[in-house]
């Protein structure tokens, strides 16, 4: 009679284990993006060949802003969200 | 010291990133996680209530047309309904449900901007291309801010919400002031650009 709530609790743990790993990956896949479009259209990068390009050109360079994200998310927004889980996983 | 269109592009594409990796985040973790601590479940809203703020010097700058200041206008005002809702439910002003669904008309009107002001075909450029393909996205998506509405907990639309940023992401960073689609520009577009 006991085993089915505990399969199921089971069940439960490791799918919010592999929502812990999501969230873990969400960053470093978003920044990994980032390197290989930099890697694979390096003339979008502006400060490689920064001359005499105005402001816009040298601020606004995607694949840098997307490793950014990527490196933000990681570093603010997915520790405290990963002990929260963890929390609720738990209690 | 004014931005190009293609410079303004990337900049809301980086804001679309962030919303799309908050929601997928909160898809993945459910709503109760997410919103565990006030500053993160103010986090979407007020990105997404600042890109509407930030679209108002987008429509004082771009002044080549009055379909192109309407649009931005109009762009405007949605994002700042959409992300003051989302504030207002997040904060306990709002109460109802139903604000979820400022989201969706949002996601109708930007959609039917975005095909308004493109006056030229989908091959005339990768821009033309971009804002066609926007528009009907956005248009096609507004299912999932409806379903949303009703269904809070259903992480299959928790995640196509998501997506639905992260392709408008990735199609604003695609986009170019003159450059080709698919092998196709037209000459009156200009001189092409990688």
């Amino acid at each position: 009679m006991r085993a089915e709530p505990a399969a199921q609790l089971e069940a439960t743990r490791a799918r919010r284990s592999a929502g812990t790993k999501v969230v873990v990956a969400i960053g470093p896949t978003t920044a990994l993006a980032g390197v290989v479009w930099a890697l694979a259209q390096p003339y979008r990068l502006t400060f490689l060949h920064p001359h005499g390009e105005s402001f816009w050109w040298l601020v606004v360079e995607p694949p840098l802003l997307v490793t950014l994200v990527g490196v933000l998310f990681s570093a603010f927004v997915a520790p405290g969200l990963i002990e929260d889980l963890v929390e609720a996983e738990e209690s | 010291m004014r931005p190009l269109a293609e410079h303004v592009h990337w900049m809301f594409a980086t804001g679309f990133l962030i919303l799309a990796l908050c929601l997928f985040a909160e898809g993945v973790v459910g709503t109760e996680v997410w919103q565990k601590r006030r500053w993160r479940a103010y986090l979407w809203p007020g990105v997404l209530f600042l890109m509407g703020i930030l679209m108002w010097p987008v429509m004082i700058m771009f002044t080549n047309s009055t379909l192109h200041m309407v649009a931005h206008s109009v762009w405007a005002q949605v994002l700042l309904l959409a992300g003051g809702a989302e504030l207002g439910l997040v904060a306990g002003r709002l109460r109802s449900h139903y604000w979820h669904l400022c989201v969706a008309l949002a996601f109708l009107v930007s959609g039917g901007a975005s095909l308004i002001h493109e006056q030229n075909d989908w091959l005339f450029s990768r821009s033309a291309f971009l804002h066609h393909a926007i528009g009907w996205l956005m248009i096609g998506a507004s299912i999932f801010p409806l379903l949303r509405t009703f269904r809070p907990r259903s992480m299959a639309i928790a995640t196509g919400f998501a997506a639905t940023f992260l392709v408008l992401s990735v199609l604003l960073y695609a986009d170019r002031d003159v450059a080709d689609i698919f092998g196709h520009l037209s000459p009156a577009a200009g001189s092409p650009q990688r």
